[in-house]
């Protein structure tokens, strides 16, 4: 690869990382916190390229080049540009056994009527304090639906850290009145009460609560779908 | 530009073709250009065919892992093309001990105070070694900075709640580990392995010329192994049944060999991978040890960034011993201290 060839690499990679970064995209394979930095590297990236491209006019150096691996930095530019794969959905989450945890703490539940939670604190509250904060309260959940080989649905989120890589699922199981047709990766606003049935992940036999459904709608993916509040 | 570069072509049958009467070269501009086109053309019928599940789920793993690990590594080759062209070697060599066995823990616990992953410690320590740092001492900073860093150690006591002992185990298993790779290197280490970083002299070139030059080639050479290492992550993150976990989890030893080869396979950047790890509950703690302490300093991307930086047979010996003292100290310290 020759000087000219690793500009153009530099600029493209640069260009990706800046596009990625400057829009949503980003969110679909790294924390939110990572972008000022994508924005930077993209930006040095560039100016990299920029560089390449001046010194090589002004003093074109001896021959010199780089090893074919260089090559391979096309393969996340193209992922990237062309194809730019959605963010982990319910293949994943049905592989990877859940990740809930027990919280050091519970704060009392906000006011509301249906209060709004995410999947990973209605499930902690569920399983860890068995539900105590819970009882007579609406809760409202936004998260996608996965359904194990039997047919149960479930409602997950996946918690992020850092990038997809560490992405680990938290589902809800759905009873009560889901709706008749649940597509898998399809993006559900769900409310419902505490129930106190729950499951058992089988890929990791960790505790998977349920909620009894009595409204559910269809929701546009957000812009995030991850669930950051691990990491913040 | 006369420059041609057919040797780097990226596929055999391009340059195959039938030789030109006039001597026109096949330059690497050009195959760029044509690949991209053609790959554009062919836009839909490739998305067809990564629209499965498992090739969807391979993909956004790969991208999320080069997209993570790019700023620290353009940050590292930025550090890195600082210390080649605006640190005299001088300083160096006043920081750091003379005698190589009391410069490799000084090393190792300057890791402590540079932020960021494993992706940019490989150039910076390329870049140690190369302004006459004794490579025993870079090597002990190598291993040390990703594991033992303040953003690194924040991470670990925020997955750990209340187990501030895996914090304090993570620190000394890693910085034991480094500092033992560095003596061994020093008794044992020939350097006709190690492959002093080649690069382009820069002398007689500008500054900035020498400072982006020193990028432009830190990023290409690091880069493609990134992304090698990228491919190999997603394919265990997308392919590998976590089923097969839980029957190594169950036996002692076992679990702590395990977990050490799930650390090289998943090849999570360090900043994260408390929180894998914390989420392996059914593992032991001293396995769970041994994920923390191994992931840092032996993983594929590592692995294949250390063998484009250093060359291929330090990597292939400096990797393995790496790993054997790593899970050796693990459990030795998740023994005493968990």
């Amino acid at each position: 690869m020759n000087r000219q060839a690793q500009a153009a690499v530099l600029f493209l990679l640069g260009a990706s990382l800046l596009h990625a970064g400057a829009t949503d995209l980003s969110l679909r394979y790294v924390k939110a916190g990572l972008r000022p930095l994508l924005l930077a590297a993209g930006t040095v990236l560039v100016a990299a390229a920029v560089a390449t491209v001046w010194y090589e006019r002004r003093n074109p150096a001896p021959r010199h080049h780089e090893p074919r691996v260089s090559w391979l930095l096309l393969l996340p530019v193209l992922a990237l540009i062309l194809v730019a794969p959605p963010a982990l959905g319910s293949y994943s989450a049905m592989r990877t056994g859940t990740a809930l945890q027990q919280p050091p703490a519970y704060a009392p539940l906000p006011a509301g009527d249906p209060v709004r939670l995410g999947v990973a604190d209605y499930a902690a509250r569920a399983v860890y304090d068995d539900g105590r904060s819970l009882r007579d309260r609406r809760v409202k959940i936004t998260g996608f639906v996965a359904l194990d080989r039997a047919g149960t649905p479930y409602l997950v989120r996946i918690a992020l850290n850092c990038c997809a890589a560490d992405g680990l699922p938290v589902k809800i199981g759905l009873t009560g009145r889901t709706p008749p047709v649940l597509q898998p990766d399809a993006w559900l606003e769900v409310t419902g009460t505490y129930t106190a049935r729950r499951t058992k992940d089988p890929v990791n036999g960790g505790p998977i609560p349920f909620l009894d459904v009595t409204t559910a709608r269809p929701v546009p993916e957000p812009a995030d779908p991850y669930d950051e509040s691990w990491n913040s | 530009m006369a420059d041609t570069a057919t040797e780097a072509a990226p596929r055999p049958d391009e340059r195959a073709g039938p030789p030109d009467p006039e001597g026109w070269h096949l330059s690497s501009p050009l195959v760029l250009t044509v690949t991209l086109l053609l790959l554009l053309l062919a836009q839909a019928p490739i998305r067809r065919a990564l629209s499965a599940p498992v090739m969807q789920s391979w993909m956004t793993v790969f991208v999320a892992v080069v997209v993570q690990a790019l700023p620290f590594l353009v940050l590292g080759v930025l550090l890195s093309a600082a210390v080649a062209v605006f640190v005299p070697p001088s300083v160096f060599a006043r920081a750091l001990p003379a005698r190589p066995a009391a410069a490799v823990p000084v090393a190792g616990l300057a890791g402590a105070v540079v932020p960021g992953c494993e992706c940019a410690s490989v150039p910076v320590a390329g870049a140690l070694m190369r302004r006459g740092v004794t490579p025993a001492a870079a090597l002990a900073f190598l291993l040390s900075a990703p594991a033992i860093n303040p953003i690194v150690l924040t991470a670990t006591a925020v997955a750990f709640p209340g187990e501030p002992e895996m914090v304090l185990a993570r620190f000394v298993a890693s910085l034991v580990v480094a500092c033992v790779m560095g003596w061994l290197w020093q008794r044992l280490g020939r350097t006709d392995w190690l492959r002093p970083p080649a690069r382009p002299s820069y002398e007689g070139q500008g500054r900035g010329a020498a400072f982006w030059g020193s990028v432009r080639h830190d990023v290409m050479h690091a880069g493609g192994f990134l992304v090698i290492g990228a491919m190999a992550a997603a394919t265990l993150k997308a392919v590998v049944p976590e089923q097969w976990l839980r029957a190594a989890a169950d036996h002692p030893v076992v679990a702590v060999l395990a977990l050490a080869v799930l650390a090289v396979l998943l090849s999570i950047c360090s900043e994260a991978d408390a929180f894998v790890a914390a989420s392996l509950t059914q593992f032991s703690p001293t396995a769970r040890l041994a994920f923390l302490v191994v992931g840092p300093m032996v993983d594929l991307k590592l692995f294949a960034m250390q063998a484009g930086t250093f060359g291929r047979a330090f990597a292939l010996r400096f990797a393995p011993a790496t790993f054997g003292v790593a899970v050796a100290l693990a459990a030795l310290t998740g023994a005493v201290l968990l």
